[in-house]
């Protein structure tokens, strides 16, 4: 569909329908393909709406200017090629939209997240918009380099195989000094955790400046990993200020010889976190990532960017690491389509599956894999069900769970090692976890009095809500 | 109220009772069924971060059961007594190493 306007420039309001929705359109393998679920004003046709969005996300301003004479509109703009009623919603819309990949530049998800989720979103003839997949094509997604490291290296740096990572967020949040800190975590490793963690909130506040926490912690890590003999590790969060302190962080923890750094990819920004995974990568340090702010954007079901999208960013823009919920514990996320985005991030090919929320096939072409981290409101009795769903290649994080623990924090990471071990055990002889889960941990109570004594504290709890995240 | 006690682990495996060769070779029946490429490691005084134990022969590509792998573990056994071993498994189509738990601590005495 030719967009000419051979017959010089007519001043006047654009009419996107005619330009940027063409339901002949065949999306070519080299187009960045997007799903909106869009929410049109009353009154505003859902093709009309469509073409808006293609064009306020691509080439398209709201009048007609003289200047696009001097260029080939057919070349760059978004077309809207599909546009379906989302089932059981009222004037609720699935938008397709391909845009041609020279819209965007190579290696900057900084730069395709500006076009896709900019503007457009607080475009007047929509009453709502949410991202909900994308689909990156190989050749744009080739000019990324993605995670430091990827799942595979982990494992070989760590040692550790056959089995989900463990780990624990220190707490409380905010208030420990530096060496009351360290013990803590010193405590968590020895007792057979491979990681714990920063919190998000940790910075470098007054009470604990990060020079001191990452000292402090360093000692612990290393007598931990001389006292069990296992590769041990700490997130220590670098998120900063400025890139500039967040540079300096990494280098002296680097420095220090700690193996993982961490980063807040959403609040930190994307361009710095694509900085800060290249250090990584050339130096040889693991990157986990949080995610604060994330539920601001993902949580509304008819607007904001859906997880998944957020998660496919990180793969490309780096991190070995990322928090994804749990599906078990305290914080939602509907099972399969939370194991749909969990697919996005660790495997090679990814099948479109509605069921799964994932709206297109996206070929990672040997991109390596980002580590799941479930980490929130689990204990060990919901062991059996996150090694059944999140399989091995994962991380598993307790930090009530193990802080919480009656006898302190080193025999409450024994209690959650032994409670996995004998989770890994059971599977691989052929056991049903999801039928006999409770069985193989109380089995494991009667030798391990660490995983005992947690069995007793928190047999009684229970998070049961409606999941928000459907279809 | 009970502190925990000083112990060296062996990462995999290494936080419940050792394993008895019925229960070994189960995790290698499982491993065999994944299909990945079963083998023996050995090493005298493991540090956390040796990548590289010795391996015992070449990883047993044409392992059908489990008790051929578990003839290797006793055969290196009875030849390095004084040797930690693990049994490890290797992912041809993934290329990566994916299995790795210990089946032997030489003269210690397990708290279990």
């Amino acid at each position: 569909m030719a967009t000419k306007t051979g017959a010089g420039f007519k001043a006047g309001v654009q009419d996107y329908r005619l330009t940027y929705y063409t339901p002949d359109y065949t999306p070519k393998d080299t187009d960045l393909l997007a799903c909106f679920r869009m929410t049109p004003q009353p009154g505003v046709p859902a093709e009309e709406c469509a073409a808006a969005v293609a064009a306020e996300s691509s080439t398209g301003t709201w009048t007609t200017v003289w200047t696009d004479g001097l260029t080939d509109l057919d070349r760059y703009k978004g077309r809207c090629y599909e546009v379906e009623p989302v089932p059981g919603e009222d004037n609720q819309y699935f938008c397709f939209v391909a845009y041609p990949m020279d819209l965007f530049e190579e290696g900057s998800v900084t730069n395709i997240l500006t076009s896709l989720v900019g503007n457009v979103f607080g475009f007047k003839a929509l009453r709502a918009l949410r991202l909900e997949d994308i689909r990156f094509p190989v050749a744009l997604l080739k000019t990324f380099q993605g995670p430091p490291h990827g799942i595979t290296v982990e494992r070989d740096l760590l040692n550790k195989y056959g089995r989900p990572l463990l780990g624990c967020t220190i707490k409380p949040k905010l208030g420990l000094s530096a060496k009351n800190y360290g013990r803590a975590v010193y405590e968590c490793l020895r007792g057979g955790l491979d990681f714990t963690k920063d919190d998000e909130n940790i910075n470098s506040q007054p009470f604990m400046r990060w020079r001191d926490r990452f000292l402090f912690v360093q000692e612990a890590i290393e007598k931990a990993q001389a006292e069990t003999n296992e590769v041990k590790g700490h997130y220590l969060n670098v998120t900063a200020a400025t890139c500039e302190d967040m540079m300096e962080r990494a280098e002296f923890a680097k420095e220090i010889g700690t193996p993982i750094v961490m980063h807040d990819f959403l609040t930190g920004g994307f361009t710095a976190n694509t900085t800060l995974s290249k250090w990584c990568r050339r130096n040889g340090v693991l990157l986990h990532i949080h995610r604060a702010m994330h539920a601001v954007i993902d949580r509304q079901r008819n607007h904001g960017i859906h997880f998944r999208v957020l998660a496919k960013c990180l793969r490309l823009s780096g991190g070995d690491h990322l928090h994804s919920g749990t599906v078990v514990g305290k914080l939602e996320g509907e099972r399969d389509i939370t194991l749909g985005f969990v697919d996005q991030m660790r495997e090679d090919y990814v099948e479109e599956d509605r069921s799964r929320g994932n709206f297109f096939t996206q070929d990672w072409a040997s991109l390596p894999g980002v580590m799941p981290v479930a980490s929130g409101g689990i204990h060990v009795w919901h062991m059996p069900a996150l090694v059944e769903i999140f399989g091995d290649d994962s991380c598993l994080q307790f930090g009530g769970g193990t802080l919480g623990h009656p006898w302190g924090n080193a025999p409450g990471a024994t209690a959650n090692r032994v409670a996995l071990e004998a989770c890994i055990q059971a599977r691989n002889e052929g056991r049903s976890l999801a039928r006999e889960g409770n069985d193989v941990i109380r089995e494991a109570c009667r030798w391990s009095p660490e995983l005992a004594a947690a069995c007793e504290l928190w047999k009684e709890i229970k998070f049961e809500f409606d999941a928000v995240d459907t279809l | 109220m009970k502190t925990l006690p000083k112990e060296r682990r062996y990462e995999t495996l290494s936080y419940l009772p050792p394993l008895t060769d019925q229960q070994i070779a189960k995790q290698i029946d499982f491993m065999i069924d994944q299909g990945y490429i079963p083998g023996v490691e050995f090493e005298k005084d493991p540090t956390p971060e040796l990548h590289h134990w010795t391996l015992w022969k070449l990883p047993l590509f044409d392992a059908r059961s489990s008790q051929e792998v578990l003839n290797e573990v006793r055969e290196c056994r009875s030849e390095y007594s004084d040797c930690y071993i693990r049994v490890v498994g290797f992912d041809n189509i993934k290329q990566c190493q994916t299995v790795s738990f210990i089946v032997y601590k030489p003269n210690t005495q397990s708290r279990y």
